[in-house]
């Protein structure tokens, strides 16, 4: 198992490599990380320019210029972000923690409900209960996260107050201006809507993922076997059911964390809160390449490391797999 | 016997009966809007009208009827969903077929690429390849500017063909493995004769499928990059569904419900609708189903 | 009352379909001594295996139950539920036919069997290990320690059906049904298979069920024999009777339908089993026997005595005066 680990992720080695690579070009060219400098400091001197081409890689030749920015990268030679000269780490690893518990929130609740909802519809197909978990997943895939993040907002953050003459679930940032210090009540409420936003698409894919998953496995000849056991009905659609078709869910979970990041950054921007989405919205406005190849490096590491966790919890679930 | 089954999928004749409503509306769209699309509403003060005969849906901020905007917009945001889904499927069932028949290596590569792009969040790959489509300038001699119709149904397409490319690959795979290619190829038929005899007619249900599924992502796609000003800019005051979403973002702190209310619920109702119908059409194309009942 | 483990009286099944009402079983009587062998023979859809996944409550929700099996003279039809379960796996289980498939994949093969023991005995997990490898060496795995460990993909077909047996046999049951066990098997294999079948009767006299359409697999091992047509019992008896002096036409046919040595499988009598969502009002062979008369499609023929077997043909005293003139 550990051997099998250690192939995978010195295969994702090269990827990140290659895919940062292919960004650092694609963001070269589409944000003119010169140009963009230059617009905020007009008057820079000769020096400070070479220092920030230098910093950055932007030498004239792309495979040079990438693997000058890789070598400050990797020794943590951070240049400075354009608009304002800001530190980028603090910055990002502040957007990194704020966005990480969004979406540990938000796929947590969801996974949860999801699969429940899924178990639940495809337990008895075709019956009343299966047509509405069904018809719901529908609407809920429907929905784009902007649209029920507005949708919501114009729900609590106008009517609510308006009805109720107090405010339930705020609607933008993690704290209210001015807070000081950890609270964890006013987080939570904080945090509540744009959860429920994300969780909203999760569920809907999880939920439809579980079902059709289940109904395969319900039908199978091993579920028969659990039966003629005599084990209780709980106990064979646990063990034997949901136990083996989670495989193929957990497949579909690695492929999923990109559409779960894209629902943050959307979200995260109409709530106005402060995580990676909106740093990514905002830098990539200003053209601000400092900011943003960081964050594009964690985003296709992360989206590497899931897809290394499913494949290892994949073979973990299923001992038909091979590990060599 | 497939349409049998499709009619017999209440919720998608429904979600037809609307859609057909809809695009029929927008075909007829002089006839049936009420005022030109950067037209104001005839009564002044006439910003910011709440629904009413005057204005079925209201008016936005600078009076104009947002029932004839909505009307236009669709118009605008079906056509880039239309021509985006089209060339999408035409790109993923070429590479998809010759992904599947010749394998390899560059069955290997694309599948790579493809899993790649799909992993990926959507609107961080958007963005940033709509950048540097942008700057490249041979290019956007050919396929228009960053804000043209253009370039966002090609920029969507670039991302639309993947999806379908997975589908006709694996069908291409299935069939390879059945008897009558093996008999077909025996019989010394061409590489062009087995694709049109065997491989098209078995892979038309889930190409169609594709298809709904690729209009609905085309059509949030665009919504999506209007949402945060990234979108065509269609110029003369026309509009897109995106757009008119997109304005609902400002609507929402000052309580002008219908300009958010409307236009999402027109968005929404358009892609529930297409996936609903694709959905039904899965299950109607699908053959297991056949030997099931 | 009878001296049977199990017995079986006027079993109906039917199943509630989209095209009508499918009468799976129509009145089945069996009666299984303990400790022997009883085989039931049958072609595919003459409810042999329904009738015993009725008495096992494996059936689905649309199957209509009704008549009587009386499992060590407990009533299982219309039981609770929770006394139906906590007699099956434990003084009744079952072998089912495709081994590939009967076990769960992605649990280790001792655990399977724990689990079986786990359901009916308080048993400490620990020993409940040491049974399951001292099972799968009972029925013939070697390295049995080795081999609890591993999972189903890892066995062969013949290794597998092994360890379901294994599994059937954990608690002691009174019967084990095994259906069509060799079935999905080579020829080689089956023998081996139907030899631990054997044995686990010899060792711990259990009585068995082997539910079959292989009247060499029945000739080979049962001691007595059940043969279903259309959802109905046509005749039964002991295997030595029943082969040696059949009554019924479509016990006759089977027969003779036999080839000699070697390949031992059963050609096909001409024609159609009748359609079950609408079974003929008599003898639901007639349309196919040679020596029907209008009084075998007029009503039901009942199961009576006739030399030491039971037969349903109300032509046999006839048939045997022209087999023997």
């Amino acid at each position: 198992m550990f051997r099998f680990a250690l192939r995978r992720s010195a295969w994702a080695i090269p990827t990140l490599l290659l895919v940062t690579f292919l960004v650092y070009i694609a963001l070269r060219m589409g944000t003119d990380p010169l140009a963009s400098y230059m617009r905020s400091n007009p008057r820079a001197t000769r020096s400070k320019i070479a220092q920030y081409k230098e910093l950055n890689g932007l030498g004239s030749n792309y495979v040079t210029g990438y693997f000058s920015w890789l070598k400050n990268f990797v020794t943590f030679n951070w240049p400075k972000s354009i608009k304002g000269s800001r530190e980028v780490w603090p910055e990002l690893k502040d957007a990194i923690a704020n966005s990480a518990r969004l979406g540990a929130a938000a796929t947590a609740v969801g996974v949860v409900v999801g699969l429940a909802i899924g178990i639940f519809a495809a337990l008895r197909p075709g019956g009343k209960r299966d047509v509405a978990v069904n018809t719901a997943a529908f609407v809920g895939i429907s929905i784009p996260p902007y649209i029920s993040s507005i949708l919501l907002q114009l729900l609590f953050a106008v009517y609510w107050s308006k009805w109720f003459g107090n405010t339930l679930f705020p609607t933008s940032g993690v704290y209210p201006p001015g807070q000081e210090g950890f609270d964890l009540v006013l987080m939570i409420k904080h945090m509540a809507l744009p959860t429920v936003v994300v969780a909203i698409q999760v569920i809907a894919v999880y939920s439809r993922y579980m079902r059709s998953s289940l109904l395969d496995v319900l039908n199978s000849d091993y579920m028969r076997t659990a039966r003629s056991k005599g084990l209780s009905e709980f106990r064979v659609l646990m063990r034997h059911g949901v136990r083996n078709a989670l495989i193929p869910v957990i497949t579909i979970a690695a492929l999923d964390i990109g559409a779960i990041v894209g629902g943050l950054i959307i979200t995260e921007n109409i709530f106005d809160y402060p995580g990676t989405g909106k740093y990514f919205l905002s830098a990539f406005g200003n053209g601000d390449f400092p900011l943003l190849m960081p964050l594009m490096v964690i985003i296709v590491a992360s989206v590497l490391l899931f897809n290394l966790i499913a494949d290892i919890s994949y073979a973990i679930l299923d001992p038909r797999i091979r590990l060599d | 016997m497939a349409w049998k089954r499709f009619a017999g999928h209440k919720a998608a004749l429904v979600c037809s009966a609307i859609l057909g409503f809809l695009v029929l509306a927008v075909v007829l769209s002089p006839l049936t809007t009420r005022y030109g699309v950067n037209e104001s509403v005839k009564a002044p003060p006439n910003s910011y009208l709440s629904p009413s005969k005057l204005a079925w849906l209201g008016t936005d901020d600078i009076g104009r009827d947002l029932y004839s905007r909505l009307i236009y917009g669709t118009r605008v945001s079906l056509l880039i969903g239309l021509f985006s889904a089209f060339i999408s499927v035409f790109i993923g069932c070429v590479v998809g077929a010759v992904a599947g028949f010749r394998g390899g290596r560059f069955d290997d590569v694309i599948m790579r690429i493809t899993d790649l792009f799909l992993a990926f969040p959507f609107l961080v790959a958007l963005l940033v390849v709509r950048n540097m489509f942008g700057s490249i300038g041979w290019l956007t001699f050919i396929i228009g500017d960053v804000s043209s119709l253009r370039f966002i149904i090609f920029l969507l397409s670039f991302f639309g063909w993947m999806g379908v490319s997975r589908i006709v690959r694996g069908q291409v795979l299935a069939l390879k493995e059945r008897e009558f290619i093996e008999a077909a190829r025996a019989s010394g038929a061409s590489r062009s004769y087995i694709i049109k005899r065997h491989l098209l007619p078995n892979s038309i249900g889930p190409i169609m499928v594709a298809l709904t599924f690729s209009v609905v992502g085309a059509i949030s796609g665009e919504a999506t990059l209007s949402f945060f000003g990234y979108g065509p800019q269609p110029g003369a005051g026309a509009t897109s569904l995106g757009l008119l979403v997109g304005q609902a973002k400002g609507a929402v702190q000052t309580g002008y419900w219908w300009i958010a209310l409307f236009p999402c619920l027109v968005l929404v109702v358009i892609s529930l609708c297409i996936n609903f119908i694709g959905d039904a059409l899965r299950d109607a194309t699908d053959p297991r189903m056949d030997a099931g009942k | 009352m009878s001296d049977s483990v199990l017995q079986i009286r006027d079993l109906r099944v039917t199943f509630n379909t989209q095209m009508g009402e499918l009468r799976a079983v129509r009145g089945v009587d069996v009666d299984v001594a303990p400790g022997k062998i009883l085989g039931v023979v049958g072609e595919s859809g003459s409810g042999k295996s329904v009738s015993f996944l009725a008495a096992m409550g494996l059936l689905p929700k649309s199957a209509s139950i009704s008549g009587s099996v009386m499992l060590d003279g407990q009533e299982l039809i219309g039981a609770k539920k929770k006394f139906v379960r906590s007699v099956r796996g434990r003084l009744l289980s079952m072998v089912f036919q495709d081994p590939l498939s009967a076990l769960n994949p992605v649990h280790r093969v001792g655990d399977q069997i724990v689990e079986m023991i786990q359901s009916h005995q308080d048993m400490s997990t620990h020993d409940a290990q040491k049974r399951a490898v001292q099972l799968l060496e009972i029925v013939g795995i070697p390295q049995p320690d080795e081999r609890a460990l591993q999972y189903p993909h890892e066995f062969s077909g013949g290794m597998r059906q092994r360890v379901v047996i294994a599994m059937a046999i954990a608690n002691d049951p009174k019967v084990l049904i095994a259906d069509e066990p060799t079935t999905a098997l080579d020829v080689t294999v089956q023998a081996q298979i139907l030899e631990v079948i054997q044995t686990v009767q010899q060792r711990f006299g259990t009585a068995v069920v082997l539910i079959t359409h292989d009247l060499g697999v029945i000739a080979r091992v049962a001691d007595s024999v059940n043969v279903m047509y259309a959802g109905r019992n046509v005749e039964s008896g002991s295997v030595q009777s029943m082969f040696d002096h059949p009554s019924h036409p479509y016990t006759r046919g089977l027969l003779s339908s036999l080839p000699h040595e070697g390949v031992e499988r059963l050609q096909p009598i001409a024609g159609f089993p009748p359609n079950m969502l609408a079974p003929p009002p008599g003898c639901g062979f007639a349309p196919r026997c040679a020596f029907a008369t209008d009084a075998c499609s007029a009503e039901l023929p009942a199961l009576r005595q006739f030399d030491d077997l039971l037969t349903s043909c109300i032509r046999a005293e006839d048939l045997r005066i022209r087999s023997n003139s």
